[in-house]
């Protein structure tokens, strides 16, 4: 059958993966609180900038890959594809507020307010999240659902392209207040502090993988079981499905 | 091409016949403008200020007409229609986009005159032919975005709300550099010619639009 192959798919290698994401962040944690050196301006509260950068960098990548999923979809009509896009854009909102929130309290402690304007990354980084937080409702008010898979993908390709356009302008349009720590010439980051960097934005985007095939694997499990009850038991065993804004 | 020209014409003739969305969005504009007046409590306004209340204003009022683009198709049956008639699909957008670019224009029309007579105080005379530029490639974005969102809120329930949702972030980059490129123009001694870089930015986010809407349009109709 061919929706057990995929699912068992999913599944494969889970386990290797939750456990290097776990060694992996794991191992970033001991090196921000051991190894990375203090923040000569900043002190102790710089150190939720190894846990927000990563969290805010892997969100946007998880948003445009979910963009790139979606054009899987509109290429082939598949669901699957649909699917992963939307599992992909979910995870992504999932991990944007967890950056947007240690952001604002980054911003607290080191500049005195939740929220800065003249921080162009922090505001379009809003704008972003503002975007794709339409994402569900409007998955949610297409009732048919081959029509909500294509409009929620042309909506995600669009959504994916936008997010470097708008980080574009809005950068332009403002002063930088941010430390550039991810410049083409690498940065002004001393060696220990981007080791200690680099780790953490592995082990995150270790964890968004490990989360986006796990959940992956669920929803697989969920439609084989309800294909399987409708097979074995007749149609009246399986509740009828509630509107929703995931793909079913 | 003729697919276009004949939509288009479709479109303004029922606009013309029944004027339900540019009136509307005229006198929106102007009582918008009325109650940023009371808002501010001051005679008159300058400057980035003005600029972007103008934008602001001109975004607000598109998106009535935007919300309206495509009920007459969905109500109608004008999407069966047209998916009947063997032509080519994207002829649609260009068509939508065109219409809503002529009902952005009059808007400006009324709107701009409004907003010189009752909120500005430079007059606008001598900036006028910069300010022309900024709007146009405004309307531009304006109609690219807000044709795509209306073919995707259209099909949608609740589609009035799903409507600026989608569309007001999409636009949040242009609205910015709108504003930026004007704010110049409007204020008492400012220069006569928007910024380049704005212009540019503006320039570039129509194009990039305007292909990725293009590429992607035919999706929203077939059935």
């Amino acid at each position: 059958m061919a929706s057990s192959k995929q699912s068992t798919t999913y599944g494969r290698g889970l386990r290797g993966l939750a456990t290097a994401t776990v060694a992996s962040i794991g191992l970033a944690l001991a090196l921000v609180f051991f190894y990375a050196p203090l923040d000569a301006d900043q002190g102790f509260v710089q150190k939720i900038f190894y846990i927000h950068v990563p969290l805010a960098t892997v969100s946007l990548c998880g948003f445009v890959f979910g963009g790139v999923l979606a054009i899987g979809y509109l290429r082939t009509g598949e669901k699957r594809w649909d699917l992963r896009s939307y599992v992909a854009i979910h995870m992504a909102l999932i991990f944007g507020v967890g950056g947007l929130i240690t952001g604002s309290i980054w911003a607290k402690a080191s500049w005195g307010h939740w929220w800065v304007w003249n921080e162009p990354t922090l505001v379009s980084f809003l704008i972003v999240l503002l975007l794709f937080a339409t994402y569900q409702p409007l998955r949610f008010a297409i009732e048919d659902p081959e029509r909500q898979a294509r409009y929620a993908s042309v909506f995600a390709v669009v959504a994916g392209a936008f997010v470097p356009l708008n980080f574009i302008a809005v950068r332009l349009a403002q002063q930088y207040v941010h430390p550039r720590v991810l410049t083409l010439g690498g940065g002004n980051l001393p060696g220990s502090m981007r080791l200690t960097f680099s780790i953490a934005l592995v082990g995150i985007a270790l964890l968004y993988v490990t989360l986006w095939k796990y959940e992956m694997a669920a929803k697989n499990a969920r439609m084989q079981i309800r294909a399987l009850r409708r097979a074995l038991l007749g149609d009246d065993a399986v509740s009828p499905l509630r509107r929703s804004a995931a793909p079913s | 091409m003729r697919t276009v020209a004949t939509i288009v014409r479709k479109d303004l003739l029922l606009e013309l016949r029944t004027l339900e969305t540019v009136p509307t969005m005229g006198l929106f504009a102007i009582a918008t403008f009325v109650i940023f007046h009371f808002g501010f409590n001051r005679p008159s306004i300058q400057g980035q200020l003005a600029a972007g209340v103008l934008t602001v204003t001109l975004l607000f009022a598109g998106m009535l007409g935007v919300n309206r683009l495509f009920v007459a198709e969905r109500e109608q049956g004008g999407f069966d229609g047209f998916l009947l008639a063997p032509v080519d699909r994207t002829a649609m957008f260009v068509a939508k986009a065109a219409s809503l670019l002529v009902f952005l224009i009059v808007l400006e029309v009324i709107a701009v005159p409004a907003f010189a007579l009752l909120l500005l105080q430079p007059s606008v005379g001598r900036s006028l032919p910069g300010l022309v530029a900024v709007l146009a490639l405004a309307d531009v974005a304006l109609a690219v975005i807000g044709t795509l969102v209306s073919a995707i809120a259209v099909q949608t329930r609740a589609r009035d709300l799903i409507g600026p949702l989608l569309g007001l972030p999409l636009l949040i980059p242009a609205l910015l550099a709108t504003a930026r490129a004007a704010g110049p123009l409007l204020a008492v001694h400012g220069s006569s010619a928007p910024p380049g870089k704005w212009m540019a930015i503006l320039a570039l986010y129509d194009l990039v639009f305007a292909l990725l809407a293009y590429a992607l349009f035919d999706y929203l109709l077939e059935d």
